[in-house]
């Protein structure tokens, strides 16, 4: 029964590798570039998740002051982290084909990066305040702070139109049907990839504070 | 509001007889500009982007300077403590704060400029006001965070370098928003065209110091 979890994400993250490889049709002006698409699209999806994440579990921790809150922000934001890492990196090896370039500073791309400093310096932050209380209301503070700034730092690099692929919505030209449940079972796989993620973080953060507090109670 | 004069008072008054940080937080920026002066030896008409950009770098990295010291002064003597336990509103603290160290930073941008002008043989008679007035703006959404953190950082293990990490990433709007009307004014275009930009910025501000008055009575209850 535990371990239903990992089965259902490995199963995923298979069909997510399937698809975006194999099933998916290959895009008639990117060619097989595009297929990096799906798995960038996942991480940038679960680096929202998590992001949001840390800013409700701060919230909650300013208010019940409870370490479980703490705990599931701290967790979150290192998943945020590593993900919005790796979107980066995909959205740049997808760029460089497709623009020509690595790194373009449209405002969709000014914004990731602000976001992907504000979550680094929120783990400097969280390292640097020293142990318990202190660290935590500062970090909470912190990322609710971070996350207020991100649309204004969005409105403010909207000086000019964005280049980055609009896919839903007005703009964006349609998208094949196979292209679409791609997509779909990557953010899936992606979801499950993330619990599971974050799962194992609490875990380990929770056995650390009962090692300290057996360490504590056995100094006495 | 007798409590928010009371404090911001205080501060400036402390400032006057001691006049500890306001020549350094000058001298920085005059030497910032003597930098930009010989990196980019200028020989032709400097572009109004390059004149708003070197401006704001020298207002932001002279007036972390002071920002610093904002709270590191109160932390001798645990004058912070005092401070903390005066039968007034948290949130009144971070307002006086915020207002003398406003107040003191552009002071120090009111120098600057003129000597920025001499510098680089520029010319902003027909604009000066408007400059002033987005400078003015564009410094209280900064110093309105970098207040905030200023408290933040002193209490960790990094003290005062953590300030500036802390500071960047979030006044980032408020930077580029300042700089882009900064050089539409300079660029002699006209006040409907950076109007919007203007409402923006206004906004940023009233954010960012709404934000962190709210924030600040959990940032203080332990420290």
């Amino acid at each position: 029964m535990k371990n239903i979890l990992f089965i259902l994400t490995f199963i995923a993250m298979l069909c997510a590798t399937y698809t975006s490889l194999v099933y998916a049709p290959t895009e008639v002006v990117m060619g097989h570039i595009q297929r990096i698409f799906y798995f960038h699209m996942g991480t940038v999806w679960a680096a929202t998740i998590a992001f949001i994440v840390v800013f409700v579990a701060s919230i909650m921790y300013l208010v019940k002051e409870k370490r479980k809150w703490d705990i599931i922000a701290y967790s979150a934001a290192e998943i945020g982290v590593l993900f919005i890492t790796l979107t980066i990196i995909t959205g740049s090896i997808w760029a460089k084909p497709v623009w020509g370039t690595w790194w373009t500073w449209d405002p969709q791309l000014t914004t990731t990066f602000i976001l992907w400093v504000l979550y680094v310096v929120y783990l400097l932050l969280r390292s640097g305040a020293g142990k318990g209380e202190r660290a935590a209301k500062y970090s909470s503070i912190f990322a609710i702070i971070a996350f207020i700034d991100l649309p204004l730092v969005y409105i403010s690099a909207r000086l000019k139109r964005g280049i980055s692929p609009v896919v839903f919505g007005p703009g964006g030209g349609g998208i094949a049907p196979e292209m679409l449940y791609t997509l779909l079972v990557s953010l899936v796989a992606f979801t499950l990839l993330f619990i599971i993620l974050l799962k194992q973080r609490i875990k380990i953060i929770k056995m650390r504070d009962t090692l300290e507090s057996l360490k504590y109670s056995g100094e006495k | 509001m007798n409590k928010i004069a009371a404090i911001f008072w205080k501060d400036i008054i402390t400032e006057i007889r001691s006049k500890e940080i306001f020549p350094i937080m000058l001298i920085f920026g005059i030497l910032i500009l003597l930098i930009f002066n010989f990196a980019f030896e200028f020989r032709s008409e400097i572009t109004p982007n390059a004149i708003s950009a070197m401006l704001w770098i020298t207002f932001i990295f002279a007036g972390l300077l002071s920002l610093s010291r904002s709270f590191a002064l109160e932390k001798e003597n645990d004058a912070l403590l005092s401070l903390v336990i005066t039968p007034a509103d948290k949130t009144y603290i971070y307002i006086g704060k915020l207002l003398s160290n406003f107040v003191l930073v552009f002071l120090m941008e009111l120098i600057i400029i003129p000597v920025f002008i001499l510098f680089f043989n520029l010319d902003f008679s027909s604009n000066l006001l408007s400059v002033l007035g987005v400078v003015a703006l564009g410094t209280f959404g900064f110093i309105a965070i970098g207040t905030f953190f200023s408290s933040m950082a002193l209490n960790t293990k990094m003290k005062e370098l953590m300030l500036p990490v802390l500071t960047f990433p979030i006044i980032i709007p408020v930077i580029i928003t300042s700089v882009k009307i900064c050089s539409s004014i300079l660029d002699g275009k006209d006040f409907s065209q950076y109007k919007s930009s203007l409402q923006v910025l206004v906004t940023f501000d009233i954010i960012f110091a709404v934000a962190c008055a709210v924030l600040f009575e959990y940032l203080i209850e332990d420290s």
